[in-house]
């Protein structure tokens, strides 16, 4: 009972550190990105690879799988997604899903179609357990590693944007870019570094998940839809609404796929559905935030 | 009341712009002759025909109606499974099944029709998407009804009209689908020219303009996209009952996002938009996987993603190349 709370907190965890990206991403340039998953997927292979072929540490690889998607993040924001930031949704999914497209072809073509596994440094590979009977709670040390390292970050999310210069730019363009532009911020470097940070996060998140979400070329098909439903339901505008989001659906799949195996991934779609229906501009959203 | 109304004057011009032209004759002349002229590639020519069928569904609801939706696909897998399941429990009769197909993707339309009706792109994108994965996760489960992941086999479909059996050479096929992509085209191109569809492209066009002049919104809305879905069940049914097979990839992602492309390849917003993308998709899908069959998808996302940089209304117009590019 207690267990499956826990996975499903980590799990939901890892989705926001995830999907954040995409949160931003969508909230500030109101672009509909279903390549996010690529980029997590980036993340996950430069840290499967450099641990298989290179020895490189698993502490080591996270901030290098970081750099390497928040790199890729920023040149591609530069030569590719910057043009289409006025263009209407269409365009917009259908660049997306050709990119992604791309992506899982390329990734087939270059490393193969296998699923790769990460091997975790022992001191992650126990399991602790406290309590007993109806109450006991195992703990996998890796799961609390994500807890603690999601945690952190989040924490550090939401300090950077409540109290720093750059914080409040961000929060500025967002609510309306053009008065952003106005006052002498550089609307495009925020968007930028917005943007490569967000892939970033997605390439750390894909890296410390291969292990729990599993890593093949089809990720980013299979996770998208996981991502905009933490963004869709969460909304775009905190970040406390897509933890919120992303905690819940953590821990509504783990638990469907626990209890009813057989309904799993239903449940989720017909929650989200409902919600979407009910609430179109997601369940945590301000009441008088910008349209 | 002896003067002449305004309307009256305009009368012909607006009927002469809906008017059959020449080369439309000329198209569907030639797709019922293509058959005869390379009876080897049957199958691929009644395949094109079903695409078709299934893009100008989805034009109605995308071009027409401006809804984006990622999840057309559980219209047209769910006509299929119905279909094959009437022909394997029921009745072989290959008509019975189509009409029971659009049937069901009808009731299945007009459901999801309410869940279109609010939110941004983006919710309406999720919604759509949402219905279709929960469509294959069902097909999926319900193993003892569809097979599963196995697909639904034993299909036998009876001869059509009771005299057309269904041969290998495929000649019943693909004039079947022809027939009755030709009949669900006559009737969108009625629809679209319609008053109705006026007042469809005036929703799309600003939905906010369109309630205030009195256009019944939500109800027009939910009108289109139940008739698109209809027309989408009747597409997955044929597939079905030509090849004979009904299997998980009727709902897949791939396939929305495929007639997606189809759409916009063609030209969205014009009904033979989804016919041109047909025959163009299928004729690359064709020659790109006969090249490189595993890794056909990444020329296909590096195609989608050429397309919109280039501006997809430019590709299909190579005179605007040259030619500076105006306000975007």
């Amino acid at each position: 009972m207690l267990t499956i709370l826990f996975d499903g907190i980590a799990y939901g965890m890892l989705l926001f550190v995830l999907a954040v990206g995409l949160a931003v991403t969508l909230g500030l340039m109101n672009f509909i990105n279903l390549a996010h998953g690529a980029f997590a997927m980036a993340g996950g292979y430069v840290t499967v690879l450099l641990m298989q072929r290179a020895g490189v540490p698993f502490m080591a690889c996270l901030p290098i799988a970081f750099a390497f998607s928040a790199l890729l993040g920023a040149v591609l924001e530069r030569t590719l997604y910057r043009p289409l930031y006025h263009r209407p949704h269409l365009d917009q999914v259908l660049f997306s899903i050709g990119l992604v497209f791309m992506a899982i072809a390329g990734v087939d073509y270059f490393i193969g179609s296998t699923q790769l596994i990460v091997q975790l440094p022992g001191w992650l590979k126990g399991r602790t357990e406290i309590g007993s009977g109806e109450w006991r709670l195992g703990m996998g040390h890796y799961r609390l590693f994500i807890i603690a390292v999601c945690g952190a970050l989040t924490v550090a999310l939401q300090y950077a944007l409540s109290h720093t210069r750059f914080g409040s730019r961000l929060r500025a363009s967002v609510d309306d870019q053009r008065v952003a532009a106005g006052l002498g911020i550089n609307v495009n470097v925020v968007f930028l570094s917005t943007f490569a940070f967000g892939s970033g996060l997605a390439g750390l998140g894909g890296a410390l998940g291969s292990e729990v979400l599993g890593l093949d070329p089809s990720f980013p098909l299979k996770y998208m839809i996981y991502f905009l439903i933490v963004v869709a339901v969460g909304g775009t505008s905190s970040i406390t609404g897509p933890l919120l989001a992303a905690l819940l659906l953590g821990i509504a799949d783990v638990t469907g796929k626990y209890y009813i195996p057989k309904l799993g991934a239903f449940i989720v779609y017909s929650v989200m559905i409902v919600i979407l229906v009910w609430r179109p501009q997601g369940l945590f959203v301000r009441q008088h935030g910008k349209a | 009341m002896n003067a002449e109304r305004p309307t009256d004057a305009a009368r012909p011009a607006l009927l002469r712009a809906n008017r059959w032209k020449p080369w439309e004759f000329a198209l569907w002349l030639a797709a019922f002759a293509a058959p005869l002229a390379d009876p080897s590639h049957a199958a691929l020519i009644s395949e094109i025909a079903i695409v078709a069928l299934f893009a100008m569904s989805l034009d109605l609801v995308l071009g027409y109606a401006g809804i984006v939706s990622l999840g057309h696909a559980a219209f047209f897998g769910f006509g299929g499974y119905c279909a094959a399941l009437f022909a394997k429990h029921v009745m072989p009769d290959p008509l019975v099944g189509l009409a029971v197909g659009m049937a069901a993707a009808t009731v299945l339309g007009a459901l999801c029709s309410v869940t279109i009706l609010r939110g941004s792109d983006l919710t309406r994108l999720m919604v759509t998407l949402g219905v279709s994965l929960i469509m294959l996760e069902l097909a999926n489960k319900l193993d003892w009804l569809t097979g599963g992941a196995d697909g639904l086999q034993g299909i036998t479909i009876g001869p059509l009209l009771g005299r057309f059996e269904f041969d290998l050479g495929g000649r019943t096929a693909v004039y079947y689908s022809l027939v009755v992509l030709l009949v669900f085209a006559i009737l969108a191109r009625r629809l679209v020219h319609s008053p109705f569809g006026a007042t469809l492209m005036a929703i799309r066009d600003n939905r906010l303009r369109a309630m205030a002049i009195g256009v019944p919104v939500a109800s027009r809305l939910v009108a289109v996209y139940t008739i698109a879905a209809a027309m989408a069940g009747a597409a997955g049914a044929l597939l079905v009952q030509t090849t004979s097979f009904a299997s998980l990839d009727l709902f897949e992602f791939q396939r929305s996002a495929d007639v997606l492309l189809i759409l916009v390849v063609g030209g969205v917003g014009w009904l033979y938009g989804g016919v041109i993308g047909a025959v163009v998709f299928k004729l690359m899908q064709d020659t790109l996987s006969a090249i490189t069959a595993q890794y056909w998808t990444f020329w296909l996302g590096l195609f989608l993603v050429l397309l919109v940089l280039v501006g997809r209304d430019r590709l299909i117009r190579p005179w605007t190349w040259l030619r500076r590019r105006g306000r975007v």
